[in-house]
């Protein structure tokens, strides 16, 4: 079988401009934890380029209904109700489908359920701010929420988050593994934050603000907000001999 | 040769930050949700082999433990495939971490020739802005880590000890111990892949 184009072979080399270096000043917990040394190029095999697999009985019916999937029997979350939603593709624009889809947030004061969080802000007993989908068939993924607040952390002085949902995406490699986090279009606050700032490139930040999309709101329930995600993507091999495929 | 150029931007990574275990280990937390276990606990699905222990600890450049990490596991089985064999775990307050799985077998390398048997790990905390890729060997394949294709292509021969667990035997079960340093004299070599 001949691969069609991009669906065989390695993947493109990450762009570690677009990313934010290891070492960034501006947000201190980086000193101690950034690696000195450059990482090391690595000829990728299959233990990069297999990963794991996620089927829908991976996930419970509420996951990826934040306002609900906490809450007492017939409570909900207090907050701006939303509905975020994208498309998981790859680099050549191709939709990524059946990958699992994780995301954690703040509850709409800007406080996590967390045993270390430092912040004042009340816990909303109906809220716990976690979830998962797995994309469909054209690789979109949706999930209902509260919008998150704002929330201070020990960093500068007196350094504030902008509201953000945490993202965690598989793909189908392991090497396409990534963590980055989603802000909300409009924002001020995106442009003084020390974890947005510290990928270098203005139009890179650009690309993790969800789009306000008054087409898919749902009248007297939820805003929606598109954010779309783009995952590393395979070179074609069409001239290559490969002594194994994947 | 002919390659297709990306049409698209991969999508920038951020910290998983200080919270992450709510995200991706929300049982251990305590979070209930939906009730369904946590993502990747318990024992690795890696099929039939021999039984081992994983045991690790995380530390930064001040050697100091990081305590709010996560880390994920993917192995071929004992056959040297990869089907399920991926396991994630959080890191605990004093850095360390442990995974029971099976021993898996050599995968093919770049050059054709089978790999040493290794796991690949990945690790994301507070503090790490690209989630940090690296590897982990046995050191009693010694005879194939000193041929393995990877290790090899660690200039500094003194580093690749870094990737390299130490077998001991706890109650006739194998483990293999491995520190990750993130930073500092024994920095773990981890990979652009
Ligand atoms: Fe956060």
């Amino acid at each position: 079988m001949i691969p069609l184009p991009g669906e065989d072979g390695a993947l493109y080399q990450r762009d570690r401009t677009w990313h934010p270096p290891a070492n960034t000043p501006g947000y201190k917990s980086t000193t101690f934890r950034a690696p000195k040394h450059p990482p090391l190029s690595l000829a990728q095999t299959r233990s990069e380029l297999t990963g794991p697999t996620f089927g829908h009985g991976s996930l419970g019916p509420l996951d990826n209904d934040l306002i609900h999937n906490f809450s007492a029997e017939g409570g909900e979350a207090i907050g701006q109700r939303l509905i975020v939603y994208g498309q998981v593709l790859d680099e050549n624009a191709r939709p990524v489908r059946g990958t699992l889809v994780e995301f954690w947030q703040a509850n709409a004061g800007g406080r996590y359920r967390h045993k270390r969080e430092g912040y004042v802000a009340a816990l909303d007993p109906n809220f716990g701010g976690c979830g998962r989908a797995i994309t469909d068939d054209n690789g979109y993924y949706h999930f209902r929420t509260i919008k998150p607040g704002a929330y201070p952390w020990p960093n500068g002085g007196n350094d504030w988050r902008p509201a953000h949902i945490h993202f965690s995406v598989f793909g189908h490699a392991f090497a396409q593994r990534l963590i980055t986090q989603m802000y909300f279009e409009g924002d001020p606050m995106i442009w003084q934050d020390p974890i947005a700032l510290s990928i270098p490139d203005r139009a890179a930040v650009e690309q993790l603000i969800a789009r306000l999309d008054r087409q898919n709101t749902t009248p007297m329930d939820s805003l929606a907000y598109r954010f779309d995600i783009v995952l590393r993507g395979r070179r074609s091999t069409l001239f290559e001999n490969r002594s194994e495929g994947n | 040769m002919l390659n297709a150029l990306p049409t698209l931007k991969e999508t920038p990574s951020q910290t998983a930050g200080p919270y992450v275990h709510i995200g991706l280990t929300p049982g251990l937390e305590g979070m209930g949700g939906s009730n369904v276990p946590d993502l990747g606990s318990g024992p690795i699905n890696a099929g039939n082999g021999q039984p081992i222990t994983i045991a690790g600890c995380i530390f930064d450049g001040s050697a100091a433990p990081v305590g709010d990490a996560v880390v994920e596991l993917w192995q071929a089985d004992a056959d040297g495939t990869h089907a399920e064999g991926w396991g994630r775990t959080a890191g605990a307050a004093d850095g360390s971490f442990r995974f029971e799985t099976i021993k898996p077998g050599r995968v093919l390398g770049p050059d054709g020739q089978p790999m040493a048997p290794h796991l690949t790990l990945w690790i994301v905390a507070r503090g790490i802005n690209v989630g940090l890729h690296t590897r982990l060997y046995f050191d009693d394949e010694g005879e194939a880590n000193a041929t393995d294709f990877i290790l090899n292509r660690i200039m500094d021969s003194r580093r690749r000890k870094t990737l390299i667990a130490a077998r001991s035997e706890v109650e006739g079960r194998p483990t293999y111990s491995l520190d990750i340093r993130l930073q500092g004299e024994n920095e773990t070599v981890f990979f652009d892949i």
